[in-house]
This record gives C-alpha cells, sequence and structure tokens, in this order.
C-alpha cells in the first residue's frame, strides 16, 4: 500500500531544491512546551528540534493534540495563557525569539512572520472591508496611509488570483466564498513580504478542486517570493503533492523527518508507516479502512520510554527506554530502536 | 407553498410587518419631541417666560391651544420648550453613560483578571443603589444645577452599559479573528479600537436608545423634586409639579407635561424594541 504514496509522491512537479543555506530561515532547537495545569505539567511538545531553510516548504504531520498546533503558535509567541516554553530556542534567522520582548515579537508579527489560518472566515473580522484587513499590515508595520494600504491590498488581492480585486476589496468577509477567504488571507499574509509564513491546516475547511488551488498558489508563492513556508497538517496527501521535507509529530516529539520522497518510500517509523497504510487512495481498493488502534498518550501521562510503544506492532524490550533519531539514511531519520545498527 | 414556508411557532411576515410598525411609531414619537426641542423658537406661539396677569389659569382656548398656568403663561409654549431641556440632558446623561460604560466594560473584559474584578465590583456598588435615590445623592453632593443632573443620571448609566460592553467584548473576544489580528501583530490599543469596538457596538446602541427614555424620566423626576430644571425654566418635570396644585381648578396644567413625557418615553421605548429586533438575526428575514 505504501507503493501508491510512492507513485503519488514522486509525481508531483519536483521542484528546483533550494541548496542549503547556510543560516535556516526558522531554527527550532530543543522546543519544550509546557502547560501547568490543576492535574500537573503536561509536556505538549518535548525536545523539538527542526529547521526552515528559505524557499523550502516543510510539513510537519501530525493527528490531533499531538502538539503541531502549539508549536506553530510558539513561533509567533502566541502561545495561550498558561502554556510557556520551558526550554529550547526558536530562531528566525538567527534572532531568537524566545527571549525577545512582547513589543518586539508583535514588530516581527505580520512583517517577517505571517500566519495562515486554518478557517479563514472566522479569522476575518465580519464588520471590516476585505481590503482594509489585508492592506491593514502596511498601516501597522510601515505607517502607511489607509488610502495607500488600501491600493496596496488591490494589488495583493491580484496577486492571488482573485478576479475583480478593486470591487472584492470593498466587499465583506461573508460576501466572499471558502477559497476566496483563504486567498485574502494569504495575501494579507504575503503583504510584507515575510521570510516565514507559518500555515496551520490551511486548506482543512475547502473543498477539494478549491484546496488544490490553494496549494498551487502557496508553491507558487514560495517559487515567487521565496519564501520558507512550514506547514502544518495531518493530511498526507498534502504533504506529498507540497512539502520538501517533513517532520513527523507524535505526542509532541518528533518521530520521523527527511525528504518527503524518503520518508514516503522507506518510512522509518512504525507510526509513519501506519499512517501510509491509513492513508485511503484512490489508487488502492481498500475494502476496509486501515486505523491504527489505540491513542494518542495524554501529555499528562506520557509512557517512559518510546511514546508509541503502546500502539506498536513492532514493540520489543529495547522500547522500554526512549529511542534517539536514528540514521535510515542521509538526511532521513526516525526515532525507533529496529534501526538501530545491528538490530533484526 | 407559503403556509409551509413559515416554521410552526414562528410567526413571521403579519408580525413582522406590525413590528416595523411600531418602529416607526416610536420613530416618528421621537422624531417629534426632537424638532420640538431643535425649532421650539419657532414652533411655540409665545415665549415660555412671558408672564400675563389677564390671562391665568385659562382653559384651552383659540389663543391658548393647550391653556395657560398660574401666571399666565402659555403652557403649549412652556411643553414645548420643555422638550429641548428633556433631550439635552438625556443627550448629555445617555452621551455620559454610553462612553463611561462601553470604556470600563470593554477594558475590563479585554484585560480580565484583577482590573476585571475591580470595575465590575465598583459598578455592582453603583447598581445596588436604586436610580432615583442615587441621582438625589449625587445631585445632594454635585450641587443642583441642571449640567449636574446630565452627569448624575449619566453616572447612573454607566453600570448598565458597562456590563453590556463587558458581555459583548467578552463573545467577540472568542472570536478567531481576534487572535487572527494578534498574528498581523495588533497592538492591545489597535485591537479594541478596530476589532472589538465596531463589533459591539450595536447593541449598545439599542441599549442607547432605551436609555433615553430612562433619562426623560429621571431628569423630569429630578426637576419634579426641584434637584433639576429651575424655576422660571420650565421643564416636564416642574410643570408636573406646579400643575398637582391646580389639579381641581385646572387639570390641564399637569395633564399636558404629563401626556407629553408619556409620548416621548413611549417613543423611544418603541425606537429602541424595534431596532433591537431589527439587527437581531434571529428575528431579521
Amino acid at each position: 500500500m505504501t507503493s501508491s504514496i510512492r507513485t503519488f509522491a514522486t509525481e508531483r512537479a519536483a521542484p528546483a531544491r533550494a541548496a542549503p543555506a547556510p543560516t535556516p530561515t526558522l531554527a527550532i532547537e530543543g522546543l519544550t512546551i509546557e502547560h501547568a495545569g490543576r492535574r500537573g505539567i503536561a509536556c505538549l511538545v518535548d525536545r523539538l528540534t527542526l529547521e526552515v531553510r528559505p524557499g523550502e516548504i516543510v510539513g510537519l504531520i501530525g493527528e490531533s493534540g499531538s502538539g503541531k498546533t502549539m508549536t506553530a503558535l510558539s513561533v509567533l509567541g502566541l502561545l495561550p495563557r498558561g502554556v510557556r516554553v520551558a526550554d529550547g530556542d526558536i530562531r528566525l534567522s538567527e534572532r531568537s525569539l524566545v527571549r525577545m520582548s512582547a513589543a518586539d515579537l508583535r514588530a516581527i508579527r505580520g512583517d517577517r512572520v505571517a500566519m495562515i489560518p486554518q478557517d479563514a472566515l472566522r479569522a476575518l473580522n465580519p464588520v471590516l472591508p476585505i481590503g482594509e484587513q489585508v492592506g491593514e499590515p502596511q498601516v501597522i508595520h510601515r505607517g502607511s496611509s489607509w488610502q495607500a494600504a488600501k491600493a496596496k491590498a488591490v494589488e495583493l488581492l491580484r496577486g492571488v488570483h482573485l478576479r475583480a480585486p478593486e470591487q472584492r476589496a470593498r466587499e465583506y468577509p461573508h460576501q466572499f466564498s471558502g477559497g476566496m477567504q483563504q486567498r485574502a488571507m494569504i495575501a494579507m499574509g504575503l503583504a510584507l513580504e515575510p521570510e516565514l509564513l507559518v500555515a496551520d491546516e490551511p486548506t482543512t475547511a475547502l473543498d477539494a478542486t478549491v484546496q488544490a488551488q490553494v496549494l498551487k498558489l502557496l508553491r507558487e508563492i514560495r517559487d515567487t517570493h521565496g519564501a520558507a513556508i512550514l506547514f502544518i497538517t495531518h493530511d498526507l496527501g498534502i504533504v506529498a503533492e507540497l512539502c520538501d521535507r517533513v517532520y513527523v509529530i507524535y505526542a509532541g516529539a518528533i518521530v520521523e523527518q527527511g525528504a518527503v520522497e524518503a520518508v514516503f518510500t522507506r518510512p522509518g517509523h512504525p507510526y509513519t508507516q501506519a499512517l501510509l497504510r491509513a492513508t485511503p487512495t484512490v489508487r488502492t481498493v481498500q475494502t476496509e479502512l486501515v486505523s491504527i488502534r489505540g491513542h494518542i498518550p495524554s501529555p499528562l501521562e506520557l509512557p517512559r520510554g518510546c511514546r508509541f510503544a503502546d500502539r506498536c506492532p513492532h514493540r520489543f524490550e529495547r522500547c522500554a527506554s526512549e529511542p534517539p533519531l536514528l540514521e535510515v539514511a542521509a538526511g532521513h531519520a526516525a526515532r525507533c530502536w529496529l534501526l538501530e545498527p545491528g538490530h533484526g | 407553498m407559503t403556509d409551509l414556508a413559515a416554521p410552526a411557532g414562528r410567526p413571521r411576515g403579519r408580525f413582522a410587518g406590525s413590528r416595523h410598525g411600531l418602529l416607526a411609531l416610536g420613530g416618528v414619537l421621537v422624531g417629534g419631541v426632537v424638532l420640538a426641542a431643535l425649532f421650539a423658537n419657532w414652533i411655540a406661539p409665545y415665549s415660555p417666560y412671558e408672564l400675563n396677569v389677564a390671562a391665568m389659569l385659562q382653559g384651552p382656548s383659540a389663543a391658548h391651544w393647550l391653556g395657560t398656568d398660574e401666571l399666565g403663561r402659555d403652557v403649549l409654549s412652556r411643553t414645548i420648550f420643555a422638550a429641548r431641556i428633556s433631550v439635552e440632558v438625556a443627550l448629555v446623561a445617555v452621551g455620559v453613560g454610553l462612553l463611561g460604560g462601553t470604556v470600563i466594560g470593554i477594558v475590563a473584559a479585554y484585560f480580565g483578571g484583577m482590573l476585571d474584578m475591580l470595575l465590575m465590583r465598583l459598578m455592582e456598588l453603583l447598581f445596588s443603589f436604586p436610580a432615583i435615590l442615587l441621582a438625589v445623592i449625587l445631585m445632594a453632593s454635585l450641587g443642583t444645577s441642571i449640567l449636574n443632573a446630565m452627569i448624575a443620571i449619566g453616572i447612573i448609566f454607566i453600570p448598565g452599559f458597562s456590563r453590556l460592553a463587558r458581555a459583548a467584548t467578552q463573545a467577540v473576544l472568542r472570536q478567531q479573528y481576534v487572535d487572527a489580528a494578534r498574528t498581523i501583530g495588533m497592538s492591545d490599543a489597535r485591537i479594541l479600537g478596530r476589532e472589538i469596538l465596531p463589533n459591539v457596538v450595536t447593541p449598545l446602541l439599542v441599549e442607547a436608545a432605551v436609555a433615553f427614555a430612562y433619562a426623560v424620566l429621571l431628569e423630569s423626576a429630578l426637576s419634579f423634586l426641584g434637584l433639576g430644571a429651575q424655576p422660571p425654566e420650565p421643564s416636564w418635570g416642574n410643570m408636573l409639579n406646579t400643575g398637582r396644585g391646580f389639579m381641581a381648578q385646572a387639570p390641564w396644567l399637569g395633564i399636558v407635561p404629563g401626556m407629553a413625557m408619556f409620548l416621548c418615553v413611549l417613543g423611544f421605548n418603541l425606537l429602541g424594541d424595534g431596532l433591537r429586533d431589527f439587527f437581531d438575526p434571529h428575528l431579521r428575514d
């Protein structure tokens, strides 16, 4: 069944892979995010390390509650109340965001880093015209006049292929279709040509054809603006189609990382293997939907050793201690003892 | 098909018409009062202060449509000029209440925590006094004048508006567009002004129309008690007080300002209710 994904992955238009740049746009190192609640301290993200280089689209894939959204929010310095970065560092072009003041972070948000949200309609203010909202980053970060900002907004809306942008800019969010709303949000995110776009499941609320258009737009943005994109999703198909590299997150920790082709053709971690098996495709007529038995462990009571052990079909004695990231091939690693040299 | 279109228990159509009819009636009444207030100098047949010893306590006649008072002044003219006082006081008082209450409510909800607790307890302290008693206390400490009456009535309105603003703000704060505003680097001040205020203003304006009616009543009550407009300045409240003494000989002295007050308050209430229904998305067709 992996073979069908493989064909899917290799079929996509292979983008010109950016040569390994000396400084990554986004570098997260050993990030640990905790939530102190009544039932104790929950570790939502555990020593997560990832890198997004300029012009690269990196997928962060995981199920609900795996910590992917917290990771995204931490990059913007917008973790909810009670949730904090306990350890590690987040660097945007070598500037650390973790110890930055609130005012400095605010200056970076919307300017150097932009977020594309999951549900565009709910992320747009219902009482303001689209043009004003798309142009607003200009006013906030560049001190431009409203008139100039609105003119720029029209340009930006044209840039995301919205028809009749002059007229559309004067309309309100509810007059837009779902795909148009998401285009407007992307236009707003691009307003100041940020180095990094963080897209948190931006296509989940859209139907399939519109989803494809939005993904095409994101690829185009990477090609024309050279922005780095951290793409958060639970959809393997999208990762295969869009991303250059992928990180698989499970219960707050990265369990596998590598180039998309490598991970999809030779998944090193049993969780990734199970995910690939569980993804229905057109090519494979599945008589039964495959699911991974069991549940993701609660961040309050993470198992000692491997987090996936309870659900893993290959569990053995070694899994009682936590595996490090072990190399599958060059640039491709998975957190599983099965990969230990000498095993099997 | 038409009888199937409207779900049972939610009658529309016929009632929607009467709802807008009441809104229109409210608009007409309020419009009349406001016009009287604005153009009193041109509409009123006599000066409200002009004494006429020859025509004291006369009943309605061709010369004096609504009769004259105990000093021979034209009751119609005084009633029209009194509308000006009422509208002025109500306007300023509602303005004070709306502004103060909105700022307090939005700030309390947005920043939360201790500040929210403190502000809301303070509002409850104000709320715990009966309105008229609080007005009298405030007037006693501020001194008797029409300006102080405006301020006193405004202060009475602050707690109500602040609670409404706070509740509306809390609802807006749960919306994703506020989070999205943070992701583009908006400051707190900008979020308050651009994201929250425009989304909470509708219920506050509706409440303002209803508060207007109440402000007119409170002003009349204060003037009735001699704490508001001072004679010879005409006010529905002090005219009513005068009329009280002549109820047997000259009932129009009390009935005319009373009716004016009644129609004015009715108008603002209908307008407020109508606006609330108009802006309520559940009732809108």
